[in-house]
């Protein structure tokens, strides 16, 4: 891909080259005087970086370095499940919440002024914190007096199920719940991604008679492509680490049938009072997670897409 | 420059003028009806996404709303109305909510440390990289892009037990250095893409007049940063006030407790009164929702990064 296009990529923002070298103050470097206040300006954040990230991640692979724990792990049957729970939460959860963003993107690029109203309405589910939105839905679901199943019966006539009582409807609701909160950020992320594109791009496409989905699949997908490979990614990495939806629509359970590894970790090292095997838990998602990062970092350091 | 363009492009409301000119287009048979189609189809999305966005939040507020008794009553809308719940969250007239303001106010208090310390770290390191050209910063750079990349809930095991070792257990200032290490990362980036639209001759000629980098720090680099300092500074304030896993490790006692830890301890109990619990829900959802709102125009540079992290 050219470099236009992946700067046009970059949300709306043009490309703004950083100086060249030779354009500093002094060229071989700071003077004196000002390179001591260089580096005093860079010593809170390197203090910050060592005492709260170097040393955690540090203590961290140590607690969870035993192989012993990882044995105990694979022995446990919940920590089984909390594996698959966790590929079924981050596979389905990230990739429908983008592609449904990815699709309402494109609706709410509509000029209408109702299209512009319901976006207000739209992202309020992003600007509530998380906590009381999920508590919200844990008794919505509730299967005796919940507001789903009440309003079921009085609209349809359905008897609704006990959602978090079975395994497979509490993954559902999990992954509904972390859809609900999640997709507005991402739709407005895509939706500033849509306004990048230059409109002469659409002319000239519909010059040569592409419409509907021809003009997707040539104009906008090819545009769009790095922005949203660059949001999966980011995406997955934070549904990976996410605790609050699991921790409280279903709470893990029923019987901590839909645990995923961030809450099985918490649950460890917390409620059982094993910090160890609560890293090691944790410290499995790291096959998943390193690749991931590797390739996020490379991307994001040569500004293909400016996220 | 970077933000500010975003959030035109995001707040843009009207049209280009590029796209108002007449394009050409072979006009279809039946193409009205085509058009009524999609207008009835985009309707109907309309209005499920209106239903999906506010179901949880209708319920929110029905519960708090409700009398005690109502709740269990599968009702779909609340029979006798009530402020009743609003009135005991305010006078603190219930055990669970006896010092219901005072931990408001400890969530006050976090978020604003972890602002004031996000900005004045955060600044400073992009003002070194950006502006003063520290050799190797990029380093820096690297350690943001690193911690921005690490999931939050994975390193909070080591980080209760880091605390308690820094003996900063049940502590405020525990949460509001996680908090301040965990949104530091995106101010660096965005203080960086914003610094990049400030002319390099303000600060040479800044320099020419013997200014140190201190002067040029506050004089010139700080204000002309303003609007990136505001969408670094709410995004820092709701990370805290949002988040939850971090405070309910680190706050155990009354005395520092905060708002959703205070709120969670309601699920300790079955006989809890939820409508009391989803009245506390909305007071402690109502500040981060006025403040989305009030600095849409501003977040908007923050909605392209970050934001979700927790």
């Amino acid at each position: 891909m050219s470099t236009t296009t992946q700067e046009s990529l970059a949300v709306g923002r043009p490309f703004v080259p950083s100086l060249p070298r030779t354009h500093r103050a002094w060229h071989g470097g700071l003077l004196g005087s000002e390179f001591a206040w260089a580096i005093a300006f860079a010593v809170p954040y390197a203090l910050l970086f060592c005492a709260f990230v170097i040393y955690p991640v540090a203590y961290g692979l140590w607690l969870g370095s035993s192989p012993a724990l990882y044995t105990e792990l694979f022995s446990d049957p919940r920590f089984l499940t909390a594996v698959v729970n966790t590929c079924l939460y981050v596979g389905i959860g990230v990739n429908l919440k983008m592609v449904l963003a990815f699709l309402l993107s494109g609706f709410f690029m509509r000029k209408r002024w109702w299209v512009k109203s319901l976006l207000v309405i739209y992202i309020l589910p992003w600007a509530v914190p998380a906590l009381p939105a999920f508590m919200s839905i844990h008794w919505m679901l509730n299967g005796q007096w919940g507001f789903l199943n009440s309003a079921l019966w009085m609209l349809f006539g359905i008897d609704g199920p006990t959602w978090l009582n079975s395994h497979w409807l509490g993954m559902g609701a999990n992954i509904a719940s972390y859809i609900w909160k999640n997709m507005p950020f991402w739709t407005v992320i895509f939706i500033a991604g849509r306004m990048a594109i230059p409109q002469e791009l659409y002319e000239a496409a519909d010059m040569d008679g592409a419409t509907g989905l021809r003009r997707f699949r040539h104009v906008t997908f090819p545009l769009m492509a790095q922005l949203y490979l660059v949001s999966t990614l980011l995406s997955t990495i934070w549904s990976l680490g996410d605790f609050n939806a699991v921790f409280f629509v279903s709470g893990g359970g029923p019987a901590m049938s839909t645990e995923v590894l961030a809450t099985l970790g918490i649950r460890y090292a917390f409620t059982i009072g094993d910090p160890r095997l609560g890293v090691a838990c944790v410290m499995c998602a790291l096959p998943l997670l390193i690749p991931i990062v590797v390739l996020l970092m490379h991307k994001m350091r040569k500004q293909e897409v400016q996220l | 420059m970077s933000a500010t363009v975003i959030m035109r492009a995001t707040a843009a409301s009207d049209p280009s003028p590029a796209r108002e000119a007449p394009i050409p287009r072979t006009r279809r048979p039946r193409y009205w009806v085509r058009n009524v189609v999609v207008e009835t189809l985009c309707l109907a999305l309309g209005f499920v996404l209106i239903i999906w966005s506010l179901m949880p939040i209708y319920n929110m507020i029905m519960i708090a709303l409700s009398e005690h008794g109502d709740v269990f009553s599968g009702d779909i809308w609340p029979h006798h109305p009530s402020f009743q719940s609003f009135v005991i969250v305010w006078t603190e007239g219930f055990w669970y909510l006896a010092r219901f303001w005072e931990q408001f106010g400890n969530s006050f208090f976090v978020g604003l440390m972890t602002m004031f310390m996000t900005l004045l770290i955060g600044s400073l390191t992009s003002f070194t990289i950006g502006r003063l050209r520290l050799r190797h910063g990029w380093l820096l750079t690297n350690a943001a892009l690193l911690t921005y990349v690490i999931p939050a809930s994975f390193l909070a095991i080591p980080f209760y037990r880091i605390m308690q070792i820094y003996g900063m257990g049940d502590n405020r200032w525990s949460v509001i250095a996680a908090m301040v290490t965990f949104a530091t990362p995106y101010a660096i980036f965005i203080f960086q893409q914003y610094g990049k639209s400030i002319p390099m001759e303000l600060d040479e000629s800044a320099r020419m007049d013997g200014a140190t980098p201190l002067q040029i720090y506050v004089r010139i680099y700080l204000p002309l940063m303003a609007p990136a300092l505001v969408a670094v500074g709410t995004y820092a304030l709701l990370l805290a006030w949002n988040e939850y896993l971090y405070q309910f490790l680190l706050l155990s006692s009354p005395d520092v407790m905060t708002v959703p830890v205070a709120l969670a301890q309601f699920l300790n109990s079955d006989e809890s009164p939820w409508n009391y619990m989803m009245a506390t829900a909305i007071v402690y959802a109502l500040p981060p929702i006025i403040m989305y709102y009030t600095f849409r125009r501003y977040m908007a540079a923050g909605l392209t990064m970050g934001g979700v992290k927790g």
